[in-house]
């Protein structure tokens, strides 16, 4: 009877649904349900889908996050000029409004679909299966998805995505992962950016923003660069061979992966990935049951 | 902000749940969120009326019970409290944790009216 909703009937709650399909419940109609279902198992699903689609097609892909304006774009245009001639790259551009980042993606020659989210402030599974509608990934070796600028709700949506790049800019202050811990814990590779404005700004102490980051139990790669001409860019295009070179020794084996830290807890406390029902009597204990079950 | 679209999500799944026990009404929806979720209980609060009108759930309590941050220890396997910026081992230190609780963003319960059949 639970079919419809993705749940499972399993030995341990069989009972609770068989013989009539009665429902466990007390004189006064209610029934109490444990459902223990993660409340984003719905993006979660369609997320699982679009990794396979990626994995499907030999394709890498990673979410880079960061607050608006970090340097996500700037990063892109440098390893599009780094990597292009090499290696076969796509973007999907997630803004609440413009085309604008799409356009200065596609100007380096790269194949770009600009996600409009509108009023919403980060991208979801769903958004990006649309846009993979609209993208050939055939001779794509790394699909990048650059994130809405933004350091809180990016981090709570899977997209399907591998790996997650999240950018600090020297800017925005040191103290950023201690302040959006959601974020940082969720960062497979941490980028401080903007590393040639550190002469300007020696209250930024890069020691101090990675020692933040290894409070939250994160071993991420910390990679301090920027996309200024004489920047280094080299630790960062380093990671991107390397996690393509693994990419493809998974997909020899089969396997694939999901962003490092995700939802650890969560996936603990779920009853199952689908969701399971138990039914419990509910209030009213004073008076007699009317029916029993099983 | 997506606590409106997380309201969106949740108003999916009771409704399916719902209906599959045959329920003429949601009386009570009990959340577990932990502060690592990256949601804000109260936005959610307010973001929930808007969402639940016209549904099944519209006149449901909306319970959402806070959960501890909690990790285990791989180099020394104690299971210690943290916090949301600071998730080391609490008896030894190491960064080599892994989060037991603290992240969920669950629909823990329901508590629905289902007529006699
Ligand atoms: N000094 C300096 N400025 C940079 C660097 N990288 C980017 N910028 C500047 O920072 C501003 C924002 O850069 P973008 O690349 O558009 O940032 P973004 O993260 O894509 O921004 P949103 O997509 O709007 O969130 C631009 O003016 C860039 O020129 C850098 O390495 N050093
Ligand atoms: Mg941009
Ligand atoms: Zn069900
Ligand atoms: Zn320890």
């Amino acid at each position: 009877m639970c079919d419809s909703c993705g749940c499972n009937i399993t030995p341990g709650n069989e009972h609770l649904v068989r013989a009539d399909g009665k429902h466990a419940k007390t004189e006064d109609g209610r029934a109490a349900v444990t459902v223990l279902q993660a409340l984003l198992s719905e993006n979660d699903h369609q997320a699982a889908h679009n990794r396979e689609h990626f994995d499907r097609r030999g394709v890498l892909a990673l979410n880079l996050m960061s607050s608006p304006g970090a340097g996500k774009t700037s990063l892109l245009e440098a390893t599009i000029e780094a990597l292009g001639q090499e290696l076969g790259i796509a973007v999907i551009e997630g803004d609440l409004e413009t085309e604008n980042d799409a356009e200065r993606i596609r100007a380096k020659g790269v194949p770009a679909i600009q996600i409009a989210t509108g009023s919403a402030c980060h991208l979801d599974a769903h958004m990006v299966h649309d846009a993979l509608h609209r993208l050939d990934l055939s001779g794509v070796d790394i699909l990048f998805i650059e994130n809405v600028g933004n350091l809180v709700c990016p981090a709570s949506f899977d997209l399907g995505q591998h790996r997650n790049v999240t950018l600090l800019s020297v800017p925005e202050g040191d103290d950023k992962p201690a302040k959006y811990p959601v974020m940082f814990r969720a960062a497979d590779l941490v980028l401080c950016t903007k590393a040639d404005l550190l002469p300007h700004m020696p209250e930024f102490q890069p020691e101090r923003a990675e020692g933040y980051l290894r409070n939250l139990a994160s071993a991420a790669p910390f990679e301090i660069l920027s996309t200024r001409p004489d920047g280094d860019l080299s630790p960062w295009i380093q990671w991107l061979r390397d996690e393509l070179h693994a990419q493809r020794a998974r997909l020899e084996l089969g396997r694939t992966i999901r962003p490092n830290i995700q939802k650890d807890g969560e996936r603990q406390h779920a009853a199952s990935t689908q969701g399971t029902h138990e039914h419990h009597h509910h209030g009213q204990h004073g008076h007699h049951h009317a029916h029993s079950h099983g | 902000m997506h606590e409106l679209s997380l309201c969106q999500a949740l108003l999916d799944q009771v409704e399916q749940i719902a209906r599959d026990h045959g329920a003429t009404r949601v009386d009570r929806i009990l959340l577990r969120v932990g502060p690592l979720a990256g949601v804000e209980p109260m936005l959610l609060q307010h973001a929930y009326p808007l969402a639940a009108a016209g549904t099944l759930a519209e006149a449901a309590e909306l319970v959402i019970e806070p959960s501890g941050v909690r990790v285990r220890c791989s180099d020394c396997d104690a299971e210690t409290d943290a916090t949301p910026n600071r998730l080391l081992c609490g008896a030894c230190g190491s960064f080599k944790t892994r989060l037991i609780s603290g992240d969920e963003l669950l629909l823990a319960n329901l508590e629905l009216t289902i007529p006699d059949d």
